[in-house]
């Protein structure tokens, strides 16, 4: 009965009960269907290939025979790596790159972004941008135009060394090293990864110099005002209030820096790339570990080899981060709650 | 210049002897002047060799000003390469990339923001762990994956599985949940408006400045984009830019003023972009690491 009165009291009722029982359920679904698009993707191109190349690490393979090729062969893959020279090669390369392209980004950029912040006014947001443009521009390009100016006869940055070389003034700075003039940047072994550390010094400190201004924009203005009244000079201000209060923000860059730096495959990939060298210029001297796995992989075909790098890679950067998380990290948090 | 100098002076009057500070300001001033000279060079250098020809960009005393090599090079570009079309590729997929990911993105981060539901917490701790799994830990599977979908040498490789990434949605999330209070979404209720429409029709509209940091943002990795499309891309017709490049560089003889007005003409896009929006890109890219 009690149903039918109700039909009878019209459909106008019935279609807002409906409606709100749509409206909670809405409400309560919604949003697992907003997040949903992140997680569908991340399972099938994020887990699942994960999980994969676990399994592809002890496997030999080469997928051009199709997927019953597969072959497991336990460790071998690793064994294989742990005995390559190319493999240790190129992991002492991507070592020697992380810091040396590295370190010196944040070194400068700390300074930097002091000076922007105390003391240039409205010019600050202008020189930030120009810091900053490399990072926003396409590695290839810019690592194609470096080709140009690191050449060894005509280079323009050869002829300026040449230039200050002869110059009364500066010639000092070189007397030391007229001899190994002009430099061979991307020809010789030794000068190959200083080469590709200029370019990525280049291109990354800007980025730095915004978050550390971003980071400095959050101390107090009135602690620099203390500071200066009871007689604290620039230097001092830098060292006993930036510094420490800064310290979240330099652990956070830093470990951008690191999870970035030692997946380093654009810069010497394109810059070491001349007439058609694809093993990081003389003597491997430019090959990093994402080279070597980018051709074991692709060039070689050998996937499962390639899948067992990319975990000892996964593993160096974890130990590198934990390290770093232990020696900085702990510290500068526990300032922050003090 | 000189009234910046004037102006800093002012603005900062607790710096003791006026007429030191100004020179120490000064003099701090030209070092930092000097070195955004030295980090633009490379942009003005690429633009003056665009037009020149090989024999005078490899010349002692090197060119410092514009040559007049420029309609040569530009023919010796579409010799080699099919230059407009990749530069129609790389248009394609960072548009096709910028759009989808601004709008599942925002989407995901209206949902973790403006939602209480269960298992919340755990999931989004969930997609700021995936952040920090190195790409190029994927880059065989991911390979894999699209050879198994038949998608290679296609550019949907290369803007689909990013759609709806990580990043994203915490910069989403981060900005919705500083802006938007919740009272607006009940508001929105009572006037009878689903869930999807509060999203699109109130939300979106406020959040304007967080959707076009994002999209600026997309469309310059896209546009940079080098491993992905190395990886799937095969032959001259699918290349993007930055593949094209570098693929002139293996040729035995390399015409450098042909290579150098490609990079100038793929980085140019980006140069005018940024003179516009630097501010947007730059305060978007930390918006996450100081508000988080």
């Amino acid at each position: 009965m009690a149903t039918r009165t109700r039909e009878r009291v019209g459909p106008g009722l019935s279609r807002s009960d409906l409606g709100m029982r749509w409206h909670r359920m809405q409400r309560r679904y919604a949003p697992y269907i907003f997040i949903s698009p992140f997680f569908i993707l991340f399972a099938i191109f994020g887990v699942f290939p994960t999980l994969f190349s676990i399994y592809l690490s002890f496997q030999q393979w080469n997928p051009i025979q199709g997927l019953g090729a597969m072959e497991f062969v336990g460790f071998e893959n690793y064994t294989w790596l742990f005995g390559d020279p190319w493999f240790w090669k190129s992991m002492w390369n991507t070592l020697w790159l992380a810091v040396v392209s590295g370190l010196p980004q944040h070194l400068i950029a700390i300074p930097l972004a002091f000076a922007l912040v105390m003391g240039v006014g409205r010019l600050r947001h202008l020189l930030t941008a120009a810091y900053f443009l490399p990072f926003i521009t396409s590695t290839v390009a810019v690592a194609i135009v470096f080709q140009t100016i690191l050449g060894t006869q005509f280079g323009i940055l050869n002829q300026a060394v040449g230039v200050l070389a002869d110059w009364p003034l500066t010639a000092w700075i070189f007397s030391g090293m007229r001899e190994s003039l002009p430099i061979d940047w991307l020809g010789r072994a030794e000068y190959i990864k200083p080469s590709i550390s200029i370019l990525v010094i280049w291109k990354y400190f800007g980025f730095n110099v915004v978050l550390y201004t971003a980071g400095l924009s959050t101390i107090p203005r009135e602690y620099y005002q203390a500071a200066a009244v009871d007689g604290a000079n620039l230097l001092q201000r830098y060292w006993f209030i930036t510094l420490p209060l800064l310290r979240p923000m330099i652990f956070f860059a830093v470990t951008l820096t690191i999870i970035g730096n030692l997946q380093m495959f654009d810069e010497p990939f394109v810059l070491t790339n001349l007439a058609g060298n694809r093993t990081g210029g003389p003597d491997e001297a430019g090959l990093t570990v994402a080279m070597y796995l980018y051709r074991t992989g692709f060039e070689w075909v050998d996937m499962g080899t390639a899948a067992a790098m990319s975990w000892v890679l996964f593993l160096v950067i974890g130990v590198a981060t934990f390290l770093h998380f232990r020696f900085l990290g702990r510290r500068s948090l526990e300032r922050r709650e003090g | 210049m000189a009234s910046q100098l004037m102006n800093t002076r002012e603005t900062n009057p607790t710096d003791g002897n006026p007429t030191g500070a100004g020179i120490r300001k000064g003099l701090l001033l030209a070092g930092l002047l000097l070195l955004a000279l030295l980090t633009f060079f490379p942009f003005y250098w690429m633009m003056i060799l665009a037009t020149h020809s090989r024999d005078t960009i490899f010349s002692a005393p090197p060119p410092l000003w514009i040559g007049d090599d420029l309609a040569r090079n530009y023919r010796a570009l579409l010799d080699t390469l099919p230059f407009w079309r990749n530069i129609w590729n790389s248009v394609y997929i960072a548009v096709m990339a910028t759009v989808t990911t601004v709008f599942f993105c925002s989407l995901g981060g209206f949902g973790f923001a403006m939602y209480e539901f269960r298992w919340k917490n755990g999931l989004f701790t969930f997609v700021l762990v995936s952040l920090m799994i190195p790409q190029l830990l994927n880059i065989i599977p991911y390979y894999l994956i699209i050879d198994f979908l038949d998608w290679l040498n296609t550019p949907r490789a290369i803007w689909f599985p990013g759609m709806a990434n990580a990043f994203g949605i915490f910069l989403m999330r981060q900005y919705i949940a500083s802006t938007i209070p919740k009272d607006l979404l009940d508001a929105s209720r009572i006037d009878g408006a689903s869930e999807f429409r509060i999203y699109w029709s109130v939300v979106l509209p406020l959040v304007r400045p967080g959707l076009a940091t994002l999209a600026l943002l997309t469309f310059i990795s896209q546009w940079n984009n080098f491993l992905g499309p190395l990886v799937i891309l095969r032959g001259r017709d699918a290349f993007t830019v930055p593949l094209a490049l570098r693929s002139l560089q293996g040729l035995v003889n390399t015409d450098w003023g042909a290579v150098i007005l490609g990079t100038a003409l793929a980085v140019l896009p980006l140069l005018v972009l940024f003179a516009f929006a630097s501010r947007q890109v730059i305060e978007g890219l930390v918006a996450g690491s100081v508000k988080g």
